[in-house]
């Protein structure tokens, strides 16, 4: 994924899966895990099948992502913040524990 | 051209669909009538509950019916699955109610008892447990959480899959399915009933009321009452998260894909489906008393729909007696009641005879 315009904007520190990344500023959070080369941003509950951003404009829900420990936030409604910690999600969120589940 | 059946069911929900498809599997040539999305669909809206615990207090062939068809869930799943290759998702591990103060534990045990002490009803065991007991079984339960009664007959399924499974083998066993068809009016003709539907005339040799709300209309030009009235009820949906709640219970469950629902609201309040944010409040506020790490989980969606309630709150089971071969079906218990709609009810209309067990299920005890 490469932008077609290259705009000089200031840059915004952000953490993908921990590693550091320099966001845009104004941009969201799903435009920056494909600046940063991840296509890939989530599995689904019921199959495991991975998604990634696709329509960018809130309506697939396909870009879902942990944002500041906060699961499931559509990326491309989030604007990207600086400080702010991005996490690839795996199947359904933990709401709750169950002990006899734990390995 | 009238065309001929041997029985023409009115209604293609959850109800009309059992009882089509098991007319159907024992060999009637049926045809299904469906409104269409206009219709007040109480199958669209459910909370797929296989409910035992607790029903039938007042009239104790109820309980004994919803024990039968309880009981009868496992056969028309799989049924289900081999005609229509869909699977409803059935899962009986038993249930739990959940009590949020000693009061209500106890009126609880009260109500239980009486229920499975009253006479001519099928006792079964219920087990009472405290906050530690139900812990040790239930991962999450707060600390509002006084105790619980548990049925082992209980359980749920996925209703909206439930419903395309009956069409679908419906289907499959040679039945005729007419979507966007509201049968506007019903009359004896003859040895046959025609069904009036934009236009034309279809004729069957029996017919089955199974219209919901839409009863109350078509009943009593051919001598059935359907004394109904709706009742909303509405229903909070979460987003999915990793399988913690193994059991359903009365006003919460985690469906097999994740998703966790909140039910069982109970409102007067005629045709009106808006939903009533003051009863999701309640709803949510005793939810995440029973389950305090829901708290951030998000809400979906949310929806009511509109139970259809006899005067007694019990189903109501007839053949007209002026006009034998025409009968009426009833209950606010789509789900639940499937297994004994399809495998027990159908073959006894196809007989012609609901038999005397099913008397108590007649309209007259309504006056």
């Amino acid at each position: 994924m490469k932008r077609l315009t290259d705009v000089l904007s200031s840059g915004v520190p952000v953490a993908i899966d921990g590693k550091p990344f320099v966001a845009r500023v104004g941009d969201s959070v799903a435009a920056t895990l494909l600046a940063a080369g991840v296509r890939a941003c989530r599995t689904t509950p019921v199959s495991g099948a991975a998604r990634g951003p696709y329509c960018m404009m809130g309506v697939c829900f396909d870009c879902l992502v942990t944002v500041d420990g906060r699961p499931n936030q559509q990326g491309c409604l989030v604007p990207v913040r600086e400080g702010m910690r991005i996490e690839r999600q795996s199947g359904a969120r933990i709401a709750i524990d169950r002990p006899q589940d734990q390995p | 051209m009238a065309r001929g059946y041997d029985v023409a069911v009115i209604g293609g929900g959850l109800v009309g669909g059992a009882i089509a498809y098991g007319l159907a599997r024992v060999g009637r040539r049926t045809v299904l009538f469906d409104e269409g999305d206009v219709a007040y669909r109480a199958s669209r809206g459910n909370f797929g509950l296989v409910w035992v615990q607790g029903k039938g207090l007042g009239l104790a062939p109820y309980g004994n019916w919803t024990q039968t068809a309880a009981r009868r869930w496992p056969e028309l799943a799989r049924m289900l699955k081999e005609d229509s290759g869909i699977d409803a998702s059935l899962e009986q591990p038993g249930g739990f109610h959940i009590c949020l103060s000693a009061d209500e534990l106890e009126s609880r045990v009260t109500a239980l008892t009486k229920l499975i002490h009253q006479a001519g009803f099928d006792q079964y065991a219920f087990e009472v447990l405290d906050r530690k007991a139900l812990s040790a079984r239930v991962a999450g339960i707060g600390p509002d959480v006084v105790g619980a009664t548990y049925c082992a007959l209980d359980g749920h399924c996925n209703p909206l899959r439930l419903l395309r499974a009956l069409h679908a083998a419906f289907l499959k066993r040679g039945g005729e399915y007419l979507p966007q068809h509201k049968a506007e009016r019903v009359e004896r003709r003859g040895e046959d009933f025609l069904v009036h539907t934009g236009g034309r005339e279809i004729r069957a040799k029996q017919v089955v009321l199974a219209a919901g709300l839409g009863n109350a209309a078509l009943g009593p030009p051919i001598g059935l009452r359907g004394q109904v009235r709706p009742q909303r009820g509405q229903v909070i949906v979460l987003e999915r998260v990793r399988p913690f709640l193994a059991y359903p219970m009365a006003t919460i469950r985690q469906t097999d894909e994740g998703t966790v629902l909140i039910g069982d609201s109970q409102e007067e309040g005629g045709f009106d489906e808006s939903l009533k944010i003051s009863i999701s409040a309640v709803q949510a506020e005793r939810a995440l008393r029973i389950f305090p790490g829901l708290r951030d989980v998000r809400v979906n969606r949310t929806w009511t729909a509109l139970r259809v309630m006899s005067p007694d709150g019990f189903p109501i089971y007839e053949q007209s007696a002026s006009q034998p071969g025409a009968f009426l079906v009833t209950c606010h218990s789509g789900v639940t009641l499937a297994g004994a709609h399809a495998l027990d009810l159908a073959p006894r209309i196809a007989a012609g005879n609901l038999g005397a067990d099913m008397q108590p299920f007649s309209a007259e005890r309504l006056g």
